[in-house]
């Protein structure tokens, strides 16, 4: 009777079991939708972007199929130790931080982050010119770790969001003065749409690399070394047979985000 | 807009989804919990009471952040432990299902404590004495009368555990809630007031799913009362 | 299990902070909806359509959809329009929609209110007949029978019910996490799962700060009963 049941439990987890594929058919991707034009999804509930599309790329040149998974951005890196995926390609800067949970292969770009304010404050982009000031970002961000690090101190007010597009939709509703990002995803993403009117760029592109790493690559867990070289050259490929130019005009065109 | 609406309806399936297959866990849960409460085993009373004093004691929102984030890691430790090299996925669906089931599983326990507790006991007896084992008296004489006593406590733990479905969101899962959010900040450019609206529209969609189980469950109360003298006000 | 992490300083002040967020929000909406729940109570039992119909789907709307759903309607969804971000900077009605802290405050209340209606409306129902009688026969007006019989009557049979309404909205300051900005219990565990990937010992310690309170707001509901339900207390010889 209890090796009966027994058998039955196994043969019930077996079957829930998907094999993981050593020789890599299929790589599940971890994707935040909700930074365009990076990563976000059409009104129909596609994911689309620069990152979606550089993984399809990058997918069909290790002959493998993409699946797409969507995970809130402060549980990418718990959620790949966890297993519930093999891959981030969602705009993950490459930090020591971070690689001491991860593997990154090299990186697929490159963008300096900048403050965005609104254009009636006054301010040389200096955390002590911003000082009283509500400024939100994406929590578990880089921009996060520089908001604390650097403007926190100062006496600026800094407010995690999980969203990035949650920020601003309260930069929008007059909650937020402003926020820290990506200069090439908050122009796309906000400054470029008529919610993003009244604001403007202050101070220095931000390239700290205490703060923002080297660069946003692929992260994958570190017990997979195959998956990070066979990410790596595909990178390599779809740089060297135009591909990744490809991709980077089709969202950017004539903006150069491989970076120095 | 109309593609966002429709997205979030197909959200909405999600939802029922979960809702269900919860109610069964919860049930089943339910069910062995007041036996276990009922019983005359000492350890069997104390778990139960543990379970559900604990579960109750505890809000719904930590307790799926507790199984859903550390089950996953729980569960791989397990299995690398043993020296089971691939993986096994909790699947964000099956930890909401049985998450929300274990909560409520908890209150069902109560609820159906009390709906036994209120069965005339000289009915069990009865039965025992006419030599019915005890699965018998259980199936024929208790469950009957557990339902129609249970229902008003069901129907409300039903409507509370609908509700709770809306919390997965906060999981990431993606349901109506998630979708909801997601479009009201994508769409915030195009569409005036796209928060606003979808999320009185995802509000609306439960509104129907709450007067729908009300009406059906109305209809279940009635049929089970069939035959039962009410005092009349 | 690393639960040192727990009582480190800074993490034991921010569990602290959203300890006494919880508390205001809880405290603030009971006040807010346990007021207004007396006069909307007593509309939800009038004969007249005109003012019990209203009241009526005021809680069938409110019980019937997901407190998240409350939260993010007023937080995001009145929070851009149009209308009330145009005036929220000048006037003073609309300026505190922009207060994170107001608008999870207000959905709270709004909800407690709506089942402490039905809640207090039903054992206003259920008042004895005779009482009712007696009132009218002594010459006191409707009103006056209201406010000195029926009203005291009712609320304290509604107190265990009650007792399980508060609870209720303890645990539902949980979902003041989904705002941002601000920090309760939920959210400072999630800030520390987060931060350092330990979600057993952020959620457990959480799930142990609730259980704590919960456990004190029943002790002192049974203090209450004690003292307001003595005639229905169970006799101990």
């Amino acid at each position: 009777m209890i090796k009966k049941s027994l058998l039955l439990g196994a043969v019930a987890l077996a079957m829930s079991v998907s094999v993981s594929a050593k020789e890599w058919k299929e790589v599940r991707v971890a994707i935040d939708a909700t930074y365009k034009p990076f990563t976000f999804k059409t009104p129909e509930g596609k994911p689309t972007g620069f990152d979606v599309d550089i993984a399809q790329a990058l997918c069909d040149e290790i002959k493998a199929k993409c699946v797409f998974v969507e995970q809130v951005w402060d549980g990418m890196i718990p959620g790949l130790t966890a297993k519930k995926y093999d891959a981030i390609i969602s705009s993950m800067s490459i930090t020591e931080e971070r690689k001491r949970q991860v593997d990154f292969t090299g990186r697929y770009y490159k963008t300096p982050s900048k403050i965005v304010i609104k254009s009636d404050i006054k301010s040389d982009g200096s955390p002590a010119s911003l000082k009283g000031k509500k400024i939100g970002v994406l929590k578990g961000s880089t921009q996060e770790k520089y908001a604390m690090g650097e403007l926190k101190g100062a006496g600026v007010t800094v407010v995690p969001y999980e969203a990035q597009d949650q920020v601003y939709l309260d930069m929008k509703a007059g909650r937020l003065d402003g926020t820290v990002a990506d200069i090439i995803e908050v122009q796309g993403g906000f400054l470029d749409t008529p919610d993003g009117k009244a604001y403007g760029f202050v101070g220095q592109p931000l390239l700290m690399p205490k703060y923002f790493g080297d660069g946003v690559g692929v992260a994958v867990r570190k017990a997979d070394k195959d998956l990070k070289e066979v990410m790596d050259k595909a990178i390599k490929t779809i740089r060297g047979n135009g591909s990744w130019q490809k991709i980077s005009d089709k969202y950017f065109p004539g903006v150069d985000i491989w970076g120095q | 807009m109309n593609a966002y609406l429709l997205n979030i309806l197909q959200g909405s399936v999600l939802v029922v989804q979960v809702a269900l297959g919860s109610l069964a866990v919860a049930v089943v849960l339910g069910l062995a919990g007041a036996m276990a409460k009922l019983s005359a085993h000492k350890p069997a009373v104390w778990l139960a009471t543990v379970y559900s004093t604990l579960i109750r004691g505890i809000p719904d929102l930590v307790l799926m952040l507790l199984i859903f984030y550390g089950g996953q890691i729980g569960l791989n430790a397990v299995l690398e432990a043993v020296g089971y090299t691939d993986y096994l996925e909790i699947d964000p669906f099956l930890a909401g299902v049985l998450t929300i089931g274990f909560i409520y599983g908890a209150y069902m326990t109560e609820t159906f404590r009390g709906a036994i507790l209120a069965i005339p006991k000289g009915q069990m007896e009865a039965g025992r004495a006419y030599g019915m084992s005890a699965l018998q008296v259980f199936m024929r004489i208790t469950l009957p009368q557990m339902v129609r006593l249970a229902l008003p406590g069901f129907t409300n733990n039903w409507l509370v555990l609908m509700k709770a479905t809306a919390l997965v969101s906060l999981l990431g899962l993606q349901d109506m809630t998630f979708l909801a959010k997601q479009a009201g900040a994508a769409a915030r450019g195009e569409i005036a007031n796209a928060p606003l609206l979808f999320f009185a529209f995802t509000g609306f969609i439960y509104l129907m799913f709450t007067t729908v189980s009300l009406v059906a469950l109305r209809q279940l109360e009635k049929k089970y009362s069939m035959g039962v003298r009410r005092g009349s006000f | 299990m690393e639960f040192e992490v727990i009582f480190r300083p800074e993490n034991l002040s921010l569990f602290w902070e959203g300890m006494l967020n919880s508390l205001a929000l809880l405290v603030a909406s009971l006040v807010v909806g346990g007021v207004l729940a007396l006069p909307l109570a007593v509309a939800r039992v009038s004969d007249n359509l005109l003012i019990s119909r209203p009241v009526w789907l005021f809680t069938y709307v409110l019980r019937g959809t997901p407190l998240l759903i409350q939260v993010y309607l007023i937080y995001y969804g009145l929070g851009q329009m149009e209308y009330i971000q145009a005036r929220w900077d000048d006037s003073w009605l609309w300026k505190w929609f922009k207060e994170p802290f107001f608008c999870a405050a207000l959905a709270f209340s709004l909800n407690t209110c709506a089942y402490t209606v039905e809640l207090l409306a039903g054992a206003i129902r259920d008042t004895a007949h005779g009482e009712i009688e007696a009132a009218q026969a002594c010459g006191l007006s409707r009103w006056a029978t209201m406010r000195r019989i029926v009203l005291p009557s009712a609320m304290r049979r509604s107190l265990p019910g009650y007792s399980n309404e508060v609870i209720m909205m303890l645990h539902s300051t949980s979902l003041a996490s989904a705002v941002p900005a601000l920090l309760d219990i939920t959210g400072a565990a999630r800030s520390i799962y987060s931060d350092f990937y330990l979600p057993f010992e952020a959620f457990i310690t959480a799930g142990a700060i609730y259980a704590v309170m919960t456990l004190a707001l029943v002790a002192l509901f049974r203090l209450a009963e004690r003292r307001w339900l003595a005639h229905l207390q169970a006799r101990t010889h």
